[in-house]
């Protein structure tokens, strides 16, 4: 299930959605929140901007390449887009799977897909005024690392 | 009509999130309606020639030799920021 929305989520909502089925021995989950201090500035808000219709598209694309690498049954991707305030939560990623293996490699290829793929931009707010945030080559790097293996 | 959208700090710089492009044969690839947006003024020249670009062409992620046709949607954006 993939959503793109405004709303906070409830992870024990989420959880309870994806840990239903007694075939799945393993359910591994994600969140990914607004921090303090990106690049040493510090932040009071984060305002996250996308691409409608091609969000959704990409969000179904990485999902479709994930469950081609392993075996997983439910897969969750809740992005938020809007305007967060600090230690509020952004994005969740769930899923499970029978094998611990498989939930753990699939939750961290999605997130990582996801931050390199996805069309979403953050606009961070502090003290220093606004500033968009800048791509950063480690999370390209930690994207590429899957396309090695 | 090319449907030309513009995101994150792109939109920002530039103004505007969106302008119609009258389709012409001059038109047909990314590279040449991105030399046709920049060339309107400096403002426009700068945010066009940023290295850091993308471009994708209805909504798919595409690159500068992309094939541009009449009716399509183009957006240009920055890398991306989410998770």
């Amino acid at each position: 299930m993939i959503r793109v929305q405004t709303q906070d989520f409830d992870v024990p909502t989420e959880y309870a959605r994806i840990a239903v089925d007694h075939s799945d021995g393993a359910v591994v989950t994600f969140v990914g929140k607004v921090r303090d201090f990106n690049d040493g500035s510090s932040v009071t808000d984060l305002t996250l901007e996308h691409y409608p219709g091609m969000t959704e598209s990409v969000l179904e694309q990485i999902e479709a390449e994930a469950r081609e690498r392993w075996p997983l049954n439910h897969v969750t991707i809740i992005h938020r887009v809007g305007t967060m305030a600090l230690g509020e939560q952004i994005v969740f990623i769930g899923v499970s799977s029978a094998h611990r293996k498989a939930a753990f490699a699939a939750c961290e290829f999605l997130i990582d897909f996801l931050k390199t793929k996805a069309p979403f931009w953050k606009l961070e707010a502090g003290e220093q005024g606004e500033h968009w945030v800048e791509a950063r080559d480690s999370d390209e790097q930690a994207a590429k690392m899957w396309e090695q293996e | 009509m090319i449907n030309v959208l513009f995101f994150a700090q792109v939109r920002e710089l530039l103004g505007t999130a969106k302008v119609e492009v009258a389709f012409d044969e001059s038109l047909t690839t990314t590279e040449a309606l991105r030399a046709h947006l920049a060339a309107q003024d400096e403002k426009w020249g700068r945010v066009m020639a940023n290295d850091k670009l993308l471009v994708a062409v209805n909504q798919t992620i595409s690159n500068w030799e992309a094939g541009v046709k009449d009716g399509d949607e183009v957006a240009f954006f920055p890398p991306v920021t989410g998770g």
